[in-house]
């Protein structure tokens, strides 16, 4: 999960890394209460989980507290590469004399964490790696050992930080790797790192990644969810326990297994270049032993989905039997029937792997409405290709 | 031959007792694989039947391996438990440590892999996982939820990031068989790696080419294309998975997930093809490739 600006901030205060955090607003009345109670020069930011919002216009200095009213008015609403701001954040304005750039981070290659930094920030830290490759140190952590004062001077050394910082960018640095294991993220990523007129170090603006599968030892985490931006269909998804993201195509799918279904995203991509170009709609895994009620959540939601026109069920029985995911597709119906709704999309259905003819007998038995086998996955995905793209 | 686990490997394993533990204990069984015991404090010196089976239940890893000779262990706890249960098999050094568990933190197996490498005495544990299906070698033995019956002994190895891919692939190729099929599972961080298995599959007599499979995120495929190039003269078809996966979504795996211009499948798979790897679009094209190439006259 990615956090906002704010929440990031938010973290590293928590941790004790030093922000010039200021107050969250979602309205231009609220943006010029907080620049009054700030006083002085603000800073209005948008607040959008993407990268490049300074050059968007998202981000504008307000003299003002009428100023800040007015700028957060122009900002609000605002779409930024396909993200819609809902808030600002009113931040104190700095008079920054340099800008640093300081990371923590998970190195999949190495299987390690990873300390970046540079004495060069501000810009897009790919950027930077691309057009300076020398100016960004990389400095591998070990899991174990992490990062104590001896850790954050050699970072500080290899990022050739100015000596009259070095104390103030060390101090961030242990607290910024507390707030990195404590908090389960993946990466805290501090750019700009700033240091001020007034002599202080800040960390003027923030990236955190949390790992989703610590949740059940960061309970606070779950705060940061952001679901007013959550598709709806995912968010009923997620309170199913069903993993599925929704995409923008017309084919349903449910497969098990987050390989097979990838893989069958892409197989019905390469069929919908013959059926007018239909796309998948979205990504559906079941997962292992799929029940009858895991089947009929997933099926009411991709049914629910308007822009679906078929639905295609690629299962491999490799511990799940297909008898049983077959029986789950019946009751799927039955229960579907029973809340009152009519499953009016074809439905293409591939079961292979254990059990796979009395799955197929089953179906073949039901005769379920609008519901057609095919033998192979290429097979299937065609014919639902064709099926939505004969609809749309 | 197979690699990694074979007809005298002697399996136990931890979390044997948990309701995932014991449903795939008794499929492990009912496949040939020689289990030897599971290990739970809290039931030491128990015996769990596993139709008609007696299995024992020791203390510990260290325990079960001085009591009964085992060399595999295969790892049920759950996430919470996982990093623990993996430290303690490390320092009982043994041989194989295959770790079925989903939804590990990485912070966690970040921990334990520094912990495994951190041992003045060498690395002496080999980590296959977590959130990965396990490893069979058909017909002599099989540590994880990998169905036994798919397929039988063959000459194709397997390496893949997917379980049920892992599943379609040996279907697929069920005629041929399989020396050793291996899912390394989708976390960011994983134990065995795509080399590993590509480089002890070269060293294995009777696997006689390779399937690899990838998927979108890291740039594991590109490293191993790297190594297939330098150092894999056994032939080798490829196939990645989420071609058409967004920007920033994640894809079921915790490490499945584009970011930027990295981790893109068509990325992967030029490297894979640089280094003289078919790679199939499909699974099924990917079967047929491998097909072709054990049908072609050497």
């Amino acid at each position: 999960m990615d956090l906002f600006e704010y929440q990031a901030k938010q973290l590293f205060q928590k941790y004790g890394v030093p922000t010039g955090l200021g107050e969250v607003a979602t309205t231009p009345d609220e943006a010029q209460a907080i620049a009054e109670r700030l006083g002085g020069v603000t800073v209005v930011k948008a607040q959008v989980k993407t990268g490049g919002r300074g050059k968007a216009g998202g981000v504008k200095v307000a003299k003002t507290p009428a100023d800040a009213r007015e700028l957060a008015g122009q900002i609000l609403g605002m779409d930024i590469k396909g993200h819609t701001v809902h808030r600002v954040l009113v931040d104190p304005g700095a008079q920054i004399e340099e800008e640093y750039y300081v990371s923590f981070l998970l190195d999949r290659a190495n299987r390690t964490f990873l300390a970046m930094a540079s004495y060069e920030g501000g810009m897009e830290i790919e950027e930077l790696a691309v057009e300076r490759p020398e100016a960004l140190a990389r400095v591998p952590v070990d899991a174990l050992a992490g990062v104590d004062a001896a850790k954050a001077r050699e970072i500080v050394a290899a990022a050739k930080f100015p000596a009259e910082v070095a104390d103030a960018v060390v101090e961030v640095l242990i607290k910024l790797w507390l707030a990195f294991v404590g908090s389960d993220a993946t990466l805290v990523e501090v750019n700009p790192l700033a240091k001020l007129a007034d002599g202080r170090v800040l960390a003027l603006d923030g990236k955190v990644t949390l790992d989703d599968n610590a949740g059940f030892r960061q309970p606070d985490n779950a705060s940061f969810v952001d679901v007013e931006s959550t598709d709806p269909l995912e968010q009923r998804a997620k309170e199913k326990h069903l993993n599925y993201v929704k995409l923008d195509g017309e084919v349903g799918i449910i497969g098990n297994g987050a390989g097979l279904v990838m893989s069958t995203l892409d197989v019905v991509a390469y069929a919908g270049e013959k059926h007018g170009g239909v796309k998948p709609a979205n990504f559906l895994d079941i997962g292992g032993g799929a029940s009858a009620e895991v089947m009929a959540n997933g099926l009411e939601i991709i049914l629910s989905d308007p822009a679906v026109k078929s639905v295609f069920v690629n299962v491999f029985g490799g511990i799940t039997a297909c008898d049983a995911v077959a029986d789950g597709i019946v009751s799927a119906f039955d229960l579907l029937k029973a809340h009152g709704e009519q499953v009016d999309k074809p439905l293409v259905v591939r079961l292979d792997g254990n059990n796979a003819e009395l799955g197929r007998q089953i179906l073949t038995d039901a005769n379920l409405p609008g519901v057609q086998q095919v033998d192979t996955m290429d097979d299937a995905a065609d014919k639902a290709a064709e099926l939505a793209g004969a609809v749309a | 031959m197979s690699i990694f686990l074979n007809e005298n490997s002697k399996v136990i394993v931890q979390g044997m007792t948990g309701s995932e533990g014991t449903k795939h204990t008794t499929r492990m069984l009912a496949s040939g694989t020689n289990i030897v015991g599971g290990v739970n404090p809290r039931k030491a010196g128990e015996k769990v039947e596993f139709d008609g089976r007696s299995v024992p239940v020791f203390g510990s890893v260290d325990e079960a391996m001085s009591e009964t000779g085992a060399d595999v262990t295969v790892v049920f706890v759950p996430p919470k438990f996982t990093k623990d249960a993996v430290i303690e098999a490390i320092d009982a050094e043994i041989p194989l440590c295959v770790i079925i568990t989903e939804g590990v933190p990485v912070h966690d197996t970040a921990a334990f892999w520094a912990h495994s490498n951190s041992r003045a005495d060498g690395k002496k544990t080999r980590i296959i996982g977590p959130n990965c299906p396990g490893l069979i070698s058909p017909g002599r033995s099989n540590a994880g939820i990998i169905p036994a019956d798919i397929t039988k002994p063959g000459r194709i190895g397997l390496v893949s990031k997917s379980g049920t891919l892992t599943y379609q692939m040996m279907y697929e190729l069920r005629d041929i068989g399989f020396s050793t099929a291996i899912g390394i599972g989708g976390d960011p961080i994983i134990g065995t790696t795509h080399i590993d298995a590509l480089e002890a599959f070269e060293a294995d007599p009777d696997t006689a080419a390779i399937v690899m499979i990838g998927e979108i995120g890291g740039d594991a495929e590109e490293r191993a294309a790297a190594f297939i190039k330098e150092h894999v003269t056994k032939p080798v078809v490829g196939y990645v998975a989420g071609f058409t996966a967004p920007e920033g979504k994640t894809m079921g795996h915790a490490g499945a997930i584009v970011s930027g211009s990295s981790g893109t499948a068509q990325a992967k798979k030029e490297a894979l093809e640089a280094a003289g790897v078919k790679v199939g679009k499909t699974p099924s094209e990917t079967a047929r490739l491998m097909r072709d190439l054990l049908s072609a006259p050497a």
